[in-house]
């Protein structure tokens, strides 16, 4: 009796430390995977850091040698070595504001046809085809923009446009110039069709969201299919579909390949909309590679420097929207 | 009487708006596409896939871009996906209501979407330009940059989508909470990571401003990383841009061979996600 007790008491004891050594590796385990996640998720704060600080460090010279008066000049001349961004700047905002002049109603009624229209059976499949469109890479829409879909502009709608708003006041100005097929509105119409698919399947996912309670009652007054959406559905959705508008914009914004294939790369400013123009990445891309001498590299990251601020303001406050948007849906 | 006819006729005018917008759309993507493969195809041959790029005037292939994109995609998968799962595992396992959690949320949905020439513009300052030449390296890095936060977003929403009860069952017996994220949160979770994975494949596949001042180009065969290293997007811009018929009719056909992988990437990724559902 004695003996077997006193066997199974050292083995407890040998248990007990085997269990000890056991429990200590799986704390240290835990705690070396849990640190290791914390990096990780810290390490995404560090890439926006780093690439903030990489941009201003890298423009510096240029801001250096220009100040404020960088965002407001004209000339871009690297010979004499003289840059000034307001040309891309304005390229960057007239391409982007008309991609979202065509995409953002065009958007909302795909989405409306999608979610109070359309046949059940057809909705996966269009939905799908949508997103298809959003997943082509933006290259593609360069290649066809500067094979297909500019010389089809430059032969057929650029002469009506000319013709049309030739002798009309302010909007001959627009439409001045001879039809290049490249140029400020082939490069807003390609950014269109790109962004299209962003607004358009954000809009539905929040369209859907609103409560069929709250649109049964309101056909069950009579309202017509579009005074549902108008009235009931948007009002309902308006931080959310402000914050896809934001969305698309961002890409837009920011969009490269498929602008510097159509936008002719010029650096001036013209009222007319079919002449060619640049965009801020447009320049980038096109001439960074090229760049010799500091301070026109330094002015090209300085571009995109701009390029990031303006961005990180308008995702970050599409960011806000949607997130109002889910505390709503929530609570 | 009359504002009932008003009221029809705006309705009708509204619905056939929506009908014209969504007709507008779909038209888009097969215009595209139908160019796509018809010019593509056209210049389709085995020996896109067996020859180097040509110099202009000559009969050539894409084999040297094709090998680096894949290259470069393989090693910024590798980089990015652990990074990109490990910091989603931190926001839906550990940190779920963190403050940390919420910021690092908001920052990663906007590099989300942060313009990918700025990824390049970064990389190159802090790769190319220390140390003083272009290389295949600089382009994975940058592409990497691209796949974390892709991968950050769908390993945060599907490890939150997997239910509690299971997470309680796993810690009721014993589990440590590392074992219970790795033997049960992300085997519940697996194949929307995957999907994700997939995802940020095939949005960089189609990326170029990135690679435009990282990877640079390369006319000859190059498996040297620390070089130099062609890609297929970057070839299809130079190409493209080029008055030479060979390149433009190779640039067509690279486009065509990135759509058709982008695709099939993004179809497979859905169907994986409709699988999980069912």
């Amino acid at each position: 009796m004695v003996d077997v007790a006193l066997q199974g008491g050292a083995a407890s004891v040998a248990q007990q430390v085997d269990r000890a050594k056991v429990l200590q590796r799986l704390r240290m385990s835990d705690a070396v995977f849990r640190g290791l996640t914390r990096a990780a998720a810290i390490t995404v704060l560090i890439i926006l850091s780093g690439i903030i600080i990489s941009l201003v460090y890298g423009s510096w010279p240029a801001l250096r040698a220009f100040g404020l008066t960088f965002l407001v000049d004209e000339s871009w001349n690297p010979v004499t070595e003289r840059f000034g961004a307001i040309a891309p700047i304005y390229g960057t905002i007239v391409t982007s504001v008309i991609a979202m002049l065509i995409a953002v109603p065009v958007g909302l009624f795909i989405a409306m046809f999608l979610t109070e229209l359309c046949p059940m059976w057809l909705r996966r499949p269009i939905g799908i085809a949508i997103e298809l469109l959003a997943g082509i890479p933006s290259i593609i829409y360069g290649i066809w923009g500067l094979f297909v879909f500019a010389p089809f502009l430059q032969q057929y709608v650029q002469p009506f446009l000319i013709e049309v708003f030739g002798n009309v006041p302010v909007l001959s100005t627009l439409f001045a110039g001879p039809p290049y097929g490249i140029g400020v509105l082939t490069a807003g119409l390609i950014l269109a069709i790109m962004v299209l698919p962003f607004i358009t399947s954000i809009s539905r996912d929040v369209f859907e969201a609103v409560p069929p309670v709250l649109k049964e009652a309101a056909y069950g007054l009579g309202c017509t299919t579009w005074e549902v959406a108008r009235y009931v559905v948007l009002p309902y959705t308006r931080v959310g579909v402000i914050g896809g508008v934001m969305l698309g914009l961002g890409r837009a914004l920011g969009e490269t390949m498929a602008v510097t294939f159509v936008i002719g790369n010029a650096h001036h400013i013209s009222g007319s909309i079919l002449a060619p123009g640049t965009t801020i990445s447009a320049t980038i891309a096109n001439e960074f590679t090229e760049a010799v001498g500091d301070l026109y590299t330094s002015s090209l990251i300085a571009l995109g420097l701009i390029l990031f601020v303006i961005t990180f303001i308008v995702l970050a406050f599409a960011r806000l929207m949607l997130m109002r948007l889910n505390a709503k849906v929530g609570g | 009487m009359a504002l009932y006819d008003t009221r029809r006729a705006r309705n009708k005018l509204a619905v056939g708006l929506a009908i014209a917008a969504t007709l507008f759309g779909l038209a888009w993507l097969v215009l595209i596409l139908a160019v796509l493969l018809w010019e593509g195809f056209s210049g389709l041959s085995l020996r896109v896939f067996t020859e180097m790029t040509p110099p202009p005037g000559a009969a050539g292939g894409l084999l040297n871009p094709i090998m680096g994109s894949l290259i470069m995609t393989v090693i910024a998968v590798v980089i990015g996906t652990p990074l990109g799962m490990l910091a989603g595992t931190y926001m839906a396992e550990y940190g779920r209501y963190d403050k940390l959690t919420a910021v690092v949320r908001f920052i990663n949905d906007i590099l989300l979407s942060a313009p990918s020439i700025v990824v390049g513009l970064f990389v190159y300052e802090i790769v190319v330009a220390q140390m003083g030449h272009f290389s295949g390296w600089a382009g994975a890095i940058a592409l990497a940059v691209i796949v974390v936060p892709v991968v950050v977003r769908t390993t945060e929403d599907m490890l939150t989508l997997v239910p509690d009860t299971l997470r309680e069952a796993a810690a009721s017996i014993g589990l440590p909470r590392s074992l219970m994220i790795k033997k049960v949160a992300y085997r519940a979770a697996r194949a929307g990571m995957v999907t994700g994975v997939l995802l940020a494949v095939a949005r960089i596949s189609g990326e170029t401003a990135p690679l435009l001042f990282t990877a640079l180009n390369n006319q000859f065969w190059s498996m040297n990383m620390n070089a130099p290293v062609a890609s297929l997007p970057v070839v299809i811009f130079q190409f493209a841009l080029s008055p030479y018929k060979d390149w433009q009719e190779l640039a067509w056909t690279g486009a065509l061979i990135i759509t058709l992988a982008v695709l099939a990437l993004s179809i497979t990724a859905r169907s994986l996600a409709a699988q999980r559902k069912s």
